[in-house]
């Protein structure tokens, strides 16, 4: 077997694997979907999803993940071509965006509990909060790998390697979008709804 | 590794991404401004969940390259695998919590509440 090949071969394998991660994570998301829409009504006399959802705020969140997901994979393809300045630039837009999203998800958070709607005022405001937060958190953590990937590049280059771990972020990046369009449609859009 | 995707894929996923949330958001919002007359409640629910599962497959396909080809199917078959335990796990625990709360008259839910030190 060549290098080249060996290699190629060493990176379908470590996208598998975390692959199976990601699938891993997806069922802790079902647990948490699972909870709020059993919680979901019992606001134990807090406000319900339609008292304080607004979905033009939403969807201005969902159109920065939904944009930072499209940068994630240019990136990708500049990556795989070699070319460190435009892999650099998408990675600069995908951190910006995620960071965009994530100013905006916290002040939506600050806003709740400062108006005394934290996760303790309801089994649903606690389940909102659980699911919501969990995938900010993945959000804040995607936006640490930016940033260690950014100076991994910088001091090592771009070399198959530090591309192959480039693909992984896009992996996990475009995971997160797919939870959020499950997020949109079930906690806001049928929350609104209702 | 030719299954990384093209620039014309990642626009395409983009733009029918765009399209799918845009279609929900204003079926949703022409919902809640006609006070649930326009479009009812129960035609509303299956048809926004039927475009995100849309756009699922879409972001599948054309931003995580999920495909039958050679390189993907092990990883199309483990995800496979996935969504049905969490299709376990999601209607199962909505199936029976439902089910116990018909079973329940409110005296009893009142009863259990403060049994659990909810009041």
């Amino acid at each position: 077997m060549t290098a080249a090949a060996h290699e190629a071969r060493a990176n379908d394998r470590s996208i598998f694997g975390f692959w199976v991660y990601l699938m891993t994570d997806l069922i802790m998301f079902a647990g948490l979907f699972a909870a709020f829409a059993v919680l979901r009504n019992n606001t134990f006399g807090g406000p319900a999803g339609h008292d304080f959802f607004n979905l033009p705020f939403v969807l201005e969140e969902t159109m920065i993940l939904l944009t930072s997901s499209f940068s994630c994979g240019l990136m990708t393809l500049a990556a795989n071509r070699g070319d460190k300045k435009q892999t650099f630039l998408w990675l600069a837009a995908t951190f910006v965006l995620g960071v965009s999203f994530l100013t905006l998800e916290l002040g939506e958070f600050s806003r709740l509990v400062a108006a005394g709607n934290g996760w303790t005022r309801s089994a649903f405001l606690s389940s909102y909060f659980a699911l919501v937060g969990t995938h900010g958190l993945h959000i804040a953590v995607g936006l640490l790998w930016i940033a260690v990937a950014a100076v991994q590049i910088w001091i090592r280059d771009l070399t198959p390697f530090t591309a192959s771990k480039l693909n992984r972020f896009a992996l996990f990046w475009h995971f997160l979008d797919l939870v959020w369009i499950f997020i949109f449609t079930i906690v806001y859009l049928m929350g609104a709804a209702l | 590794m030719e299954k990384h995707g093209t620039l014309l894929s990642y626009i395409w996923g983009f733009a029918s991404s765009i399209v799918l949330t845009l279609v929900a958001y204003v079926l949703t919002e022409i919902h809640v401004n006609s006070i649930h007359e326009a479009i009812p409640h129960e035609i509303l629910i299956p048809v926004i969940l039927t475009l995100a599962v849309i756009q699922l497959a879409v972001q599948l396909i054309f931003f995580l390259h999920l495909g039958a080809e050679k390189g993907s199917r092990s990883q199309l078959a483990i995800f496979i695998a996935t969504i049905i335990i969490v299709l376990l796990i999601v209607v199962s625990s909505i199936w029976i919590m439902s089910n116990l709360n018909a079973n329940m008259t409110p005296d009893q839910i009142n009863l259990y509440m403060q049994d659990q030190g909810s009041f």
